[in-house]
């Protein structure tokens, strides 16, 4: 049986309410946290752990809490990121959605680790009525003492409060998510200062997923060390990958990292293989914004080595040959599936989801989408692939905040990996005017035919 | 005080300071542009981005490079900093980028535009912008509109540097406009027909690098570069009375503030002063106002555009919208 | 234009949760229930009580409700039909679900029926690629879509005859 951290009691009914959780030894780590160990001691397992923030980055979440300036005057916030807009991921919407007190109980225990007397968690608006099922819950952790005034009658006291967002991708970036909180454009801030320093209402701040803030409540029952044993190397732990496009079991699948990618495709405990009967053709592993990567390269790294869902195995090969664990969006694509429609989907959503503060951003992920859509509905030249290249290449690394970044890299990765399937489209332009092309004839490309096999 | 080297030139500069102010101490080529930012509107800059710097050593103690460009206007120095700016290809090719972004929605009507002449975009696009658009879409466009009886917004020059809002929120007393929308759709806008009126509005069109704020009352009077700028002042009990006259024989064509050679006002006016004395014999005429930098009305930068070619052009086009005042080619070119 | 007592003492619940003077945070929320009291979009009318609730000027709240995309500026058909047309679901099927509606209300995207009951809208990843494709109405999610499950909700849809929205 595979490790399960964060799900293991998500089958068990009602375990939505309180008692139910309780009655599976929730809460233990608030008891754990609060009764018998300092606030410092809380983070110092998180550190121990090796836990790496689930929202994207990966950035270590104990390092994060101890950058918190705890000098300051000013009052300490926790903020749990949940505004999961990535395309591809789902898994924070199905955790909080199915075991919401989890997520509470995290929240309480980090925010003791962190000294913070108010915490909120800031959820994207289309998931209201997650904010209900959240409310109900933190209702519930009042009424039995885990949160409010001197909880389990010890001096702490926290309240919870949750936030609902209003539809804007950008608001996942944790500095526009706080402009957003102080109900503002959910415009990203110029770094620094950053949030550990500067953060909400200008105070010190900590910005956490959903994910992450859920595993520290094994790491305190266990301990860091013990978390630390699970996953490989520096990918310690277990991760919720959500599984998505064409397999036979779409979902949200708790992982220990370290697993090989074809046998989480390929497995039935997981996606359970292609659906239809058809052939793999590429896969996005990190959620839209990681490069995407054909068959043979998600499988195996250019070495030939196996491909393992960790941060280390998926980046390996960097940009040329690799990608990114991100988010754990997992998004597969059979051979029916059209690369540059695909890509015209997530370049719409940038154009979309850009806050249009800084102009390589707000110009060039407009200009991206408009060229590929002439692309995909047959209107494109030879010389708009390497415009597109060129665009994305001067919007990344230039803007204010990483959604430039995550703009260009699909453009850029998918030229690189499949720029014969562009061409045809310049090329046939009364072929792919069919929206559906591929699906009627899929396209076969030597180069990659030879790859995969 | 702290020592950095941009572009292989070492200053000290006292500590805060950002790169784009230790480089504008130094002067001459190694100032990188500023679009956005404003040294007098707090909160400005970060947003246009044809400042980024390479930052090739963080400071004395960090001596690893940054990652990425950074800011320039937003990015304090540290001490032993290395920084380059126009000795950096990186950053020569992303600045080329990011004028590219800002033109490719932008209407290019400066022949048509009153800001043609003392625009901070089109100065730029002269220097680092590339002589073809390799833009095929279609470009947004705005209706004008009047916002307030003295302010014209042409929002599709807007490059939305946000400091018309800065203005407005630390200047006046209540900020009727701002930015609406998001993306490439975001807009300077008052949402529903408000009149921005208020003792120091006027600055808005001051801090405007482009044409997309000008001033009604000067609207295709003239082009500016047909003007006598003139330095004057007069006593005003609202602000310091110190302005530029925009003057055509004995007319007072346009009221503005004064600006520095980074076309940044220093010292704001109401708009009393703006609007609302416009003879000669309002005020106290100190001289002729001598204009240098960012200006075609500034002799040194008319050699370097092709000048003459420009000229052409723009009465070429101005010959064409007809109704509107044609401008008299021997007027002087400068003060 | 006022809030019913209740949804006031609501506001003023929202306003609570954050520190004093911080009153500006609760835009986002006391937006989405004004939304659902005053039928379904934000009129200018509704926009300037909301700043005036908050004791903030009126640009902000526009600037604001200009940004997110779960604001409508304009009326909108009693149920709000939003179908999710990015990558995974476009993977999917999702067009296939989008064609479906346009033919079966006689509208197109981002259009309104005539008799004001529906309003048709293509939104951005919802957060349900695993279930892929989906729409959201109101609050509610609707996933693994069918054509046969559009015909459903449909008629659901109009036999209720209620007006959808986040808040329910
Ligand atoms: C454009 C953009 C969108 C993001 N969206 C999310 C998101 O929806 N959820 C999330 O947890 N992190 C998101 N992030 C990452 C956050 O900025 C931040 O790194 C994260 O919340 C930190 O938490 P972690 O360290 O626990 O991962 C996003 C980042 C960017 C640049
Ligand atoms: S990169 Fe895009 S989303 Fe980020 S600040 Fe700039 S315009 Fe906004
Ligand atoms: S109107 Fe002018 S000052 Fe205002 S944002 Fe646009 S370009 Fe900047
Ligand atoms: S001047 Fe620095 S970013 Fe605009
Ligand atoms: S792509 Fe449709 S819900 Fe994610």
């Amino acid at each position: 049986m595979p490790k399960k951290l964060l799900l293991e009691h998500i089958d068990v009914p009602s375990i939505e309410t309180f008692e139910t959780y309780r009655r599976h030894g929730g809460y233990a780590s608030v008891e754990k946290a609060l009764k018998t160990m300092t606030p410092d001691a809380v983070t110092e397992e998180v550190k121990k752990s090796g836990l790496r923030g689930r929202g994207g980055a990966g950035f270590p979440a104990g390092l994060k809490w101890s950058f918190l300036d705890r000098k300051s005057e000013k009052p300490r916030y926790l903020v749990c990121n949940a505004d999961e807009s990535e395309p591809g991921t789902f898994k924070d919407r199905y955790l909080m959605e199915k075991i919401p007190h989890l997520l509470i109980e995290g929240m309480i225990t980090a925010s003791y680790a962190l000294g913070a007397k108010t915490s909120y968690i800031y959820i994207r608006g289309e998931y209201m009525y997650i904010v209900r099922i959240l409310e109900r819950a933190i209702e519930e952790a009042y009424a039995a003492g885990f949160l409010g005034q001197h909880i389990l009658g010890t001096p702490y006291s926290l309240d919870l409060y949750v936030h609902p967002g209003a539809g804007a991708y950008i608001c996942g970036e944790e500095t526009a998510l706080l402009e957003s909180l102080e109900g503002k454009r959910g415009n990203p801030r110029l770094k620094p200062p950053f949030p550990a320093v500067a953060g909400l209402y200008a105070a010190p701040t900590v910005v956490n997923n959903v994910e992450t803030i859920a595993a520290v409540v094994s790491i305190v029952n266990g301990g860091g060390d013990e978390y630390a044993k699970v996953g490989l190397g520096k990918s310690t732990g277990t991760k919720l990958i959500s599984a998505s496009g064409h397999i036979n079991k779409p979902g949200v699948y708790e992982i220990e990292l370290g697993l090989p990618v074809e046998e989480f495709i390929f497995s039935d405990e997981y996606c359970g293989g292609i659906w239809k009967g058809r052939k793999l053709k590429a896969v996005v592993a990190g959620g839209s914004s990681v490069p995407i990567l054909p068959a043979h390269l998600i499988l195996k790294t250019a070495k030939g080595e196996q491909r393992l869902m960790t941060y280390e195995s998926l980046a390996d090969g960097g940009f040329i040959s690799g990608t990114m664990l991100g988010s754990g969006g997992f998004i597969v694509m059979d051979e029916t599936a059209c690369i540059v429609r695909n890509l015209w989907t997530f370049s719409r959503f940038y154009h979309h989801e850009s806050c249009g503060q800084c102009s390589p951003c707000r110009e060039g992920t407009g200009w991206m989408e408009k060229v590929l859509h002439r692309i995909e509905h047959g209107h494109g030249h030879m010389h708009d692939i390497d415009l597109l290249v060129d665009v994305a290449k001067k919007i990344e690394g230039n803007t204010i905040c990483p959604l430039g970044d995550a703009a260009a890299w699909p453009v850029a990765s998918a030229i690189r990996h499949f720029r014969e399937e562009f061409e045809y489209h310049v090329k046939y332009p009364e072929k792919v005017a069919n929206p559906k092309h591929f699906e009627l004839e899929p396209f076969r490309s030597e180069r990659l035919e030879l790859s995969n096999a | 005080m702290v020592k950095v080297t941009i572009d292989g030139i070492e200053i000290e500069v006292a500590e805060g300071t950002t790169i784009l102010n230790a480089a504008r101490q130094i002067g001459g080529d190694v100032v990188p542009p500023a679009m956005c930012y404003y040294t007098s509107l707090k909160d400005s800059g970060g947003k246009c981005r044809v400042c980024l710097v390479k930052v090739t050593h963080t400071s004395t103690k960090d001596p690893r490079p940054m990652p990425k460009l950074v800011a320039s206007c937003r990015t304090n120095v540290m001490d032993g900093m290395v920084i380059q700016n126009i000795t950096s290809p990186e950053v020569l090719e992303a600045r080329k980028g990011v004028v590219e972004f800002l033109l490719i929605n932008h209407p290019l009507d400066c022949p048509i535009c009153d800001q043609a002449g003392e625009c901070d975009l089109q100065n730029l696009a002269y220097e680092h912008g590339v002589a073809k658009t390799r833009y095929e879409e279609e470009r947004r466009t705005f209706e004008k509109i009047d916002i307030g009886d003295k302010i014209k917004l042409h929002m599709t020059r807007c490059i939305l540097c946000y400091r018309c809002t800065f203005v407005a929120d630390q200047l006046t007393d209540n900020r009727v406009h701002g930015i609406l929308g998001r993306g490439d759709t975001s807009e300077i806008s008052t949402y529903i027909q408000k009149a921005v009126d208020n003792d120091f509005s006027g600055n808005m069109i001051d801090v405007c690098p482009v044409g997309a704020l000008t001033d009604n009352t000067f609207r295709f009077k003239s082009r500016v570069w047909f003007t006598k700028p003139l330095d004057a002042h007069r006593n005003c009990d609202k602000c310091c009375g110190k302005v530029v006259l925009f003057t055509k024989g004995d007319e007072v064509l346009r009221v503005s503030a004064r600006k520095d050679k980074y076309a940044e006002v220093t010292e704001y006016i109401c708009n009393e002063c703006r609007y609302d004395h416009k003879r000669l014999s309002d005020w106290v005429i100190e001289g002729p106002r001598h204009i240098d930098r960012n200006s075609v009305i500034s002799q040194n930068h008319y050699e370097k555009i092709d000048l003459l070619k420009l000229k052409q052009e723009i009465e070429r086009q101005i010959d064409f919208e007809k109704g509107k005042q044609l401008p008299e080619p021997n007027q002087s070119l400068t003060a | 234009m006022r809030f019913s007592e209740e949804t006031l003492a609501l506001v003023n619940k929202i306003i609570r949760r954050y520190p004093e003077g911080k009153q500006k945070s609760a835009l986002l929320p006391v937006l989405h229930l004004a939304q659902a009291e005053f039928d379904g979009w934000l009129s200018p009318d509704v926009m300037d009580y909301v700043a005036g609730l908050l004791a903030i000027k009126p640009i902000e709240v526009y600037e604001v409700a200009t940004f997110y995309s779960m604001y409508n500026l304009k009326p909108v058909g009693k149920c709000l039909i939003e179908v999710c047309q990015t990558g995974p679901c476009w993977l999917r099927g999702s067009d296939d679900i989008v064609h479906h509606l346009e033919s079966k209300l006689g509208i197109k995207v981002g259009e309104t029926t005539p008799d004001g009951m529906f309003t048709l809208k293509t939104v951005e990843c919802l957060g349900s690629c695993g279930t892929a494709p989906m729409l959201q109405c109101g609050s509610k999610f609707h996933e693994n879509l069918t054509t046969d499950k559009v015909d459903t909700l449909l008629e659901n849809l109009k036999s209720t005859n209620q007006r959808t929205s986040y808040m329910r």
